[in-house]
């Protein structure tokens, strides 16, 4: 299923990219540049964090997976993965693969659901940053609401694909 | 140097503890560094056509438009457009928080910065394919549907809760960047 769905993608890509090309001769290189761009800044960090995401997997057994984040540490094992979202400010793109990959060694879904977005929602790291452009009392009620969301999404996300 | 360490002090200390791993227990580094592997070759299988796609949007919708067609504040046409530029846009919020400055610079309604902030952190229709990719469809359509509700409930609270004098010092404090 999802290598279909990432077949298709690299049709509509190549699509769009045609479009593009017929419209108007120098975006679509213009636009591949800007792609490059984009992945060559991430790559230091991507290659960062799949080094930690392999030792992690190749040190933690499914079992320790299972019992620090699977599906019956509950609220805890929430508590924990929220820290660990808001706190990192790593780009989600990197975040799925890993998601992943912990769900298959025994991760439950809502401890990554809520993972996912407190991780995208929440920057604790960020706040200095977001309270020069927005003011304390947004920044604050902002983060504040992003992460109690954050769990009720999970919690419904979980109760929804049970 | 030294900012070079300070970007990517993560690089170098995952490569540090690659390293003692392997000279402790080869066995066990062998295991991390196939892991690492696969989820590269994974991710580079995934990832192409999405940068792909993402360029092509960056170059095609043009930020100052967005911006210019926000600022005015047409009740729900402002509303829709906040939310449908913020969904199109994936970058991180780092990236966005200029953006909203100068929204905000501009006169926006506080409720349609919010909601553009918002709907761009936790929606990114971009990233949605790459998602699904990893982590399912319905995993992946059940986060959206219930994080665009979550989006519209944060935004009104958050303006509801704001004094006016209070948001005149956020307009007086855009003002100044």
């Amino acid at each position: 299923m999802n290598i279909v769905f990432t077949d298709s993608f690299y049709g509509l890509a190549a699509v769009s990219r045609m479009a593009s090309f017929i419209k108007d001769r120098h975006k679509p290189l213009l636009s591949l540049k800007k792609a490059w761009k984009m992945f060559a800044g991430l790559l230091p960090q991507f290659v960062a964090i799949l080094l930690f995401a392999g030792v992690a997997l190749a040190v933690l057994s499914p079992e320790t997976t299972k019992r620090v984040i699977g599906k019956e540490t509950g609220f805890t094992g929430m508590l924990l993965t929220s820290f660990v979202g808001a706190i990192a400010i790593v780009p989600v793109m990197i975040a799925f693969p890993i998601v992943a990959e912990l769900m298959k060694n025994g991760a439950g879904i809502v401890q990554m659901a809520v993972f996912v977005s407190t991780l995208t929602t929440v920057g604790i790291i960020t706040i200095p940053m977001e309270i020069k452009y927005l003011g304390k009392k947004i920044t604050i009620l902002r983060n504040v609401f992003a992460f109690i969301f954050s769990f009720i999404i999970a919690y419904l996300a979980g109760v929804l694909l049970r | 140097m030294k900012a070079i360490l300070q970007k990517y002090w993560f690089l170098f200390v995952m490569m540090l503890c690659n390293c003692i791993i392997w000279l402790h227990d080869p066995q066990v580094g062998k295991t991390a560094l196939s892991f690492s592997r696969n989820i590269f070759a994974n991710f580079i299988f995934i990832l192409t056509p999405v940068f792909i796609c993402v360029g092509l949007m960056d170059v095609w919708i043009e930020r100052e438009k967005i911006i210019h067609t926000m600022g005015s504040n047409f009740g729900i046409k402002g509303i829709v457009i906040a939310v449908l530029s913020g969904m199109i846009t994936a970058v991180p919020l780092y990236t966005l928080l200029p953006i909203a400055g100068v929204l905000l610079k501009k006169g926006s309604r506080i409720s349609n910065v919010l909601l553009f902030l918002c709907a761009s952190v936790s929606i990114r229709i971009p990233l949605l394919f790459f998602e699904i990719s990893s982590l399912g469809v319905s995993f992946t359509l059940i986060r959206f549907g219930l994080n665009l509700f979550a989006v519209f409930v944060i935004a009104f609270i958050i303006e509801k809760l704001l004094s006016d004098k209070g948001k005149m010092a956020i307009y007086k404090n855009a003002d100044k960047l």
